[in-house]
């Protein structure tokens, strides 16, 4: 790679060509103040920033997106630099509302960090305010335009990294906004309501829909048993909130929290992950036989996984006429929560109609998942209400509760133990890895062959990830797989879920199972966890995965006790009746645009 | 490919007739986002304008998001989402223009047809809309009216222009 000389601030640098300007100072530990900018996601420069002065250069320019040239002299520092990014930032403020104080994103926003930066003691320019729309219409997410800086990341992660392409800018100059169109409502729209827009939001334009009021009032009335249930991802992250390094596990003082905060019954979603392994391992065996033995009907395969809600949405507006291939099973929490209400209520004698179910989740689309009318049993909803990792955090905070000085508490029984196949279900690679632990073991009678029980091949952030099992001297009873090499693959984030799709729907998928979330990383990047997010804290929080998972005694689903009891008391068998009425449910075939 | 003369005879067409024929410029043009305007100009010929149904079927038919194409079409304001009228009446605010009086210009069209800009009077007749620059400087400030330009504008002339028309 051919070399570049330039000087920045008066010291002679040598990178790489093509490096930026402002890769090139951070190369050389100088810090360009910057805003929009999302290593390798968002270098547009948009918001103009980061603008450096170029000796010879007629105008200040955008580091992050002017690469470096032999010979350049940069000022990143300049009287002029430091006096116009003033003025662009003062613009910025100018029409942008001043309500920090009762904004969610108080002291957690990267405008007021850019100001506590620049240091204003004035507001020069005052004057019309562009935008002014609220769209609340989705459970998910809610939009306040009058917030938005039009940095444009969310445009970038739905159209390039999710290939969504609804977040975009409408009109023109002063009137541009950021949204779906014009006249087209979030709640309406294509949106997945898988909430990476809002993770990566600098501002309060894009948020969550706050169901924290929601909550505290359950937790208030006397008349209500609320129970609470954490999905696997919370606990590698929650502890960034609370100013742990990125990958710290937190999960038994997340546990101690919980029943500090006054929830009667503190649940594991974990436990219906191994649940939800069960199930959907059978289902694929079931899959898997009638195309081997039954070669006149046609073979649902690859079956795909569906406990991301975000994908779900995604897969029933883009390819509703391939939704047999989806697994029926409902996702972990929403299983939990059917059992809760059935299950749990009977065996504690309590009237379902006074157990309120709140589910603590990585994710925004669980807040939509909710509301699905196929997520009732008995008139009664699965789950009544879904807060993410940060909303959780905000309620721990605000109850007053020190966190960092908890003592460490455990989930409750029976809904409570889990096994470490269900822990990696957070991240990307997990769900299948742990199928593949119980299928090849109900298959083959032995352990799955790996070190450590792991599959390599299928962890990490890589978009699209494949690998092949081959079975050899299966049980008497699966003895039509003698041979067979299962073909699998995972995909996170949804423009990879888009390239296996179009291979199903062309026919030449070579798969036979597939999992995909829809979040990239998995859920332990989904859009309701604690920011910042990127590839480095992506890793660390994939680990605190592995490790939760390794430190298990007990690491494959079907040896999970409690499951087992469940079966055995209540609910039959896999794929059994009573499992059909509260595991499994259907899908809807939704428009594209 | 498609010609202007196919798409200047789509009066005499019913809507299915359109829409098989705006499929058939997106075929020409390949489905390719790159020639995304260049099939917008052709729908907005081919319909009068651009409404929410016709940026759907663009959208399926490009397999790209209706958010992408409405994103595209807002931006520029030879688009429109409302019907037009018979007569587009565009006057140029042009720097050029814009100091020769085009603004004084645009206020006499807006009083005399009672509209503001990017709207269309009741009868369906006259629609008002704005350029900038439309490189007649040397005859600022101009007016075109279905593309036909009109010179050295001012307010007096605008009744007699428009009511040569009606």
């Amino acid at each position: 790679m051919a070399m570049i000389n330039l000087t920045i601030n008066n010291k002679a640098i040598q990178v790489e060509e093509g490096t930026t300007i402002f890769e090139a100072a951070k190369l050389n530990n100088i810090l360009i103040p910057h805003f929009c900018y999302m290593e390798n996601v968002h270098q547009i420069g948009s918001c103009r920033i980061c603008v450096v002065e170029v000796e010879g250069g007629k105008t200040l320019m955008a580091s992050c997106v002017t690469a470096a040239t032999e010979g350049m002299i940069v000022h990143t520092n300049s009287e002029r630099v430091r006096s116009v990014r003033k003025v662009i930032f003062e613009l910025m403020l100018s029409d942008h509302p001043k309500e920090c104080l009762s904004c969610w994103r108080n002291q957690n926003c990267e405008l007021q960090d850019l100001g506590n930066l620049i240091q204003l003691t004035e507001f020069r320019y005052e004057g019309a305010k562009s935008k002014d729309v609220i769209d609340s219409s989705s459970p998910s997410i809610v939009r306040d335009s009058s917030k938005c800086i039009l940095c444009r990341r969310c445009v970038t992660v739905c159209n390039e990294i999710q290939g969504v392409g609804l977040m975009n800018p409408h009109h023109r100059g002063f009137s541009t906004f950021i949204g779906p169109s014009e006249d087209e409502l979030l709640g309406e729209s294509v949106c997945t309501n898988c909430g990476q827009c809002v993770l990566v939001c600098p501002v309060g334009a894009l948020k969550e829909k706050d169901t924290t009021a929601v909550v505290w009032e359950a937790l208030y009335d006397k008349t209500k048993t609320v129970v609470v249930q954490t999905a696997p991802a919370v606990r590698a992250a929650l502890g960034e909130i609370f100013l742990y390094d990125p990958g710290t596990l937190v999960t038994g003082k997340m546990a101690a929290a919980l029943h500090h905060l006054g929830f009667d019954y503190v649940f594991d979603t974990n436990f219906a992950a191994d649940l939800t392994i069960m199930e959907e391992g059978s289902e694929f065996l079931a899959r898997v036989k009638n195309a081997f033995t039954a070669p006149g009907e046609k073979a649902v395969l690859p079956m795909i996984t569906s406990c991301s809600p975000g994908w779900i949405k995604f897969m029933e507006h883009r390819y509703p006429d391939q939704l047999d291939h989806l697994s029926s099973c409902k996702s972990p929490h929403m299983m939990l929560g059917a059992l809760t209400k059935s299950y749990f209520a009977e065996k504690m004698s309590i009237d379902p109609a006074n157990l309120f179910v709140v589910s603590v989740m990585p994710c925004t689309a669980k807040k939509f998942e909710i509301t699905r009318p196929e997520m009732y049993n008995d008139g009664f909803a699965n789950v009544d209400a879904v807060i993410t990792t940060r909303e959780l955090g905000r309620m721990i905070k605000d109850a007053g509760i020190d966190f960092r000085n908890l003592a460490d508490g455990e989930f409750d029984s029976p809904l409570g133990l889990s096994t470490g196949a269900a822990d990696i279900f957070g991240t990307t690679g997990g769900v299948m890895e742990a199928a593949l632990r119980t299928v090849y073991e109900l298959v083959t009678g032995r352990e799955l062959p790996g070190v450590k029980l792991h599959i390599k091949p299928l962890a990490g952030l890589n978009s699209i990830k494949t690998a092949e099992v081959k079975i050899e001297n299966p049980l008497p009873q699966f003895k039509f797989l003698n041979g067979v090499t299962v073909k699998v693959a995972v995909t996170s984030g949804l423009k990879g879920a888009s390239v296996l799709l179009d291979q199903i729907k062309n026919g030449t998928s070579p798969y036979h199972f597939i999992e995909i979330m829809g979040c990239p990383g998995g859920c332990i990047s989904g859009g309701g966890q604690p920011r910042p997010v990127n590839d480095a804290i992506r890793t660390r929080r994939l680990e605190a995965i592995y490790r939760e998972d390794e430190g298990k005694l007990i690491r494959k689903s079907h040896e999970n006790q409690d499951v087992m009891l469940l079966y055995r008391d209540f609910l039959g068998v896999p794929l059994g009746h009573k499992s059909h009425e509260l595991l499994h449910t259907v899908y809807t075939q939704r428009s594209k645009n | 490919m498609i010609t202007t003369d196919e798409v200047c005879n789509v009066h005499s067409m019913t809507e299915e007739e359109k829409y098989d024929l705006l499929k058939n410029v997106i075929t020409d043009y390949e489905k390719k986002e790159s020639n995304l305007i260049q099939i917008l100009h052709m729908a907005q010929a081919i319909f009068g304008y651009l409404p929410v149904e016709v940026q759907h079927f663009i959208a399926g038919q490009m397999e790209l998001s209706a958010s992408r194409i409405n994103s595209v079409l807002t931006f520029y304001s030879f688009f429109s989402t409302q019907p037009k009228g018979k007569y587009t009446v565009s006057i140029c605010l042009g720097t050029a223009c814009y100091v020769r009086g085009g603004k004084e210009v645009l206020n006499k069209l807006k009083s005399v047809l009672g509209i503001d800009v990017g709207t269309t009077t009741e009868d369906k007749i006259f629609s008002l809309s704005v350029m900038r620059c439309i490189g007649a400087c040397g005859l600022a400030p101009a007016m075109t009216i279905n593309n036909k330009v009109y010179k050295q504008v001012n307010p007096n002339k605008i009744p007699l222009i428009l009511g040569m028309l009606k």
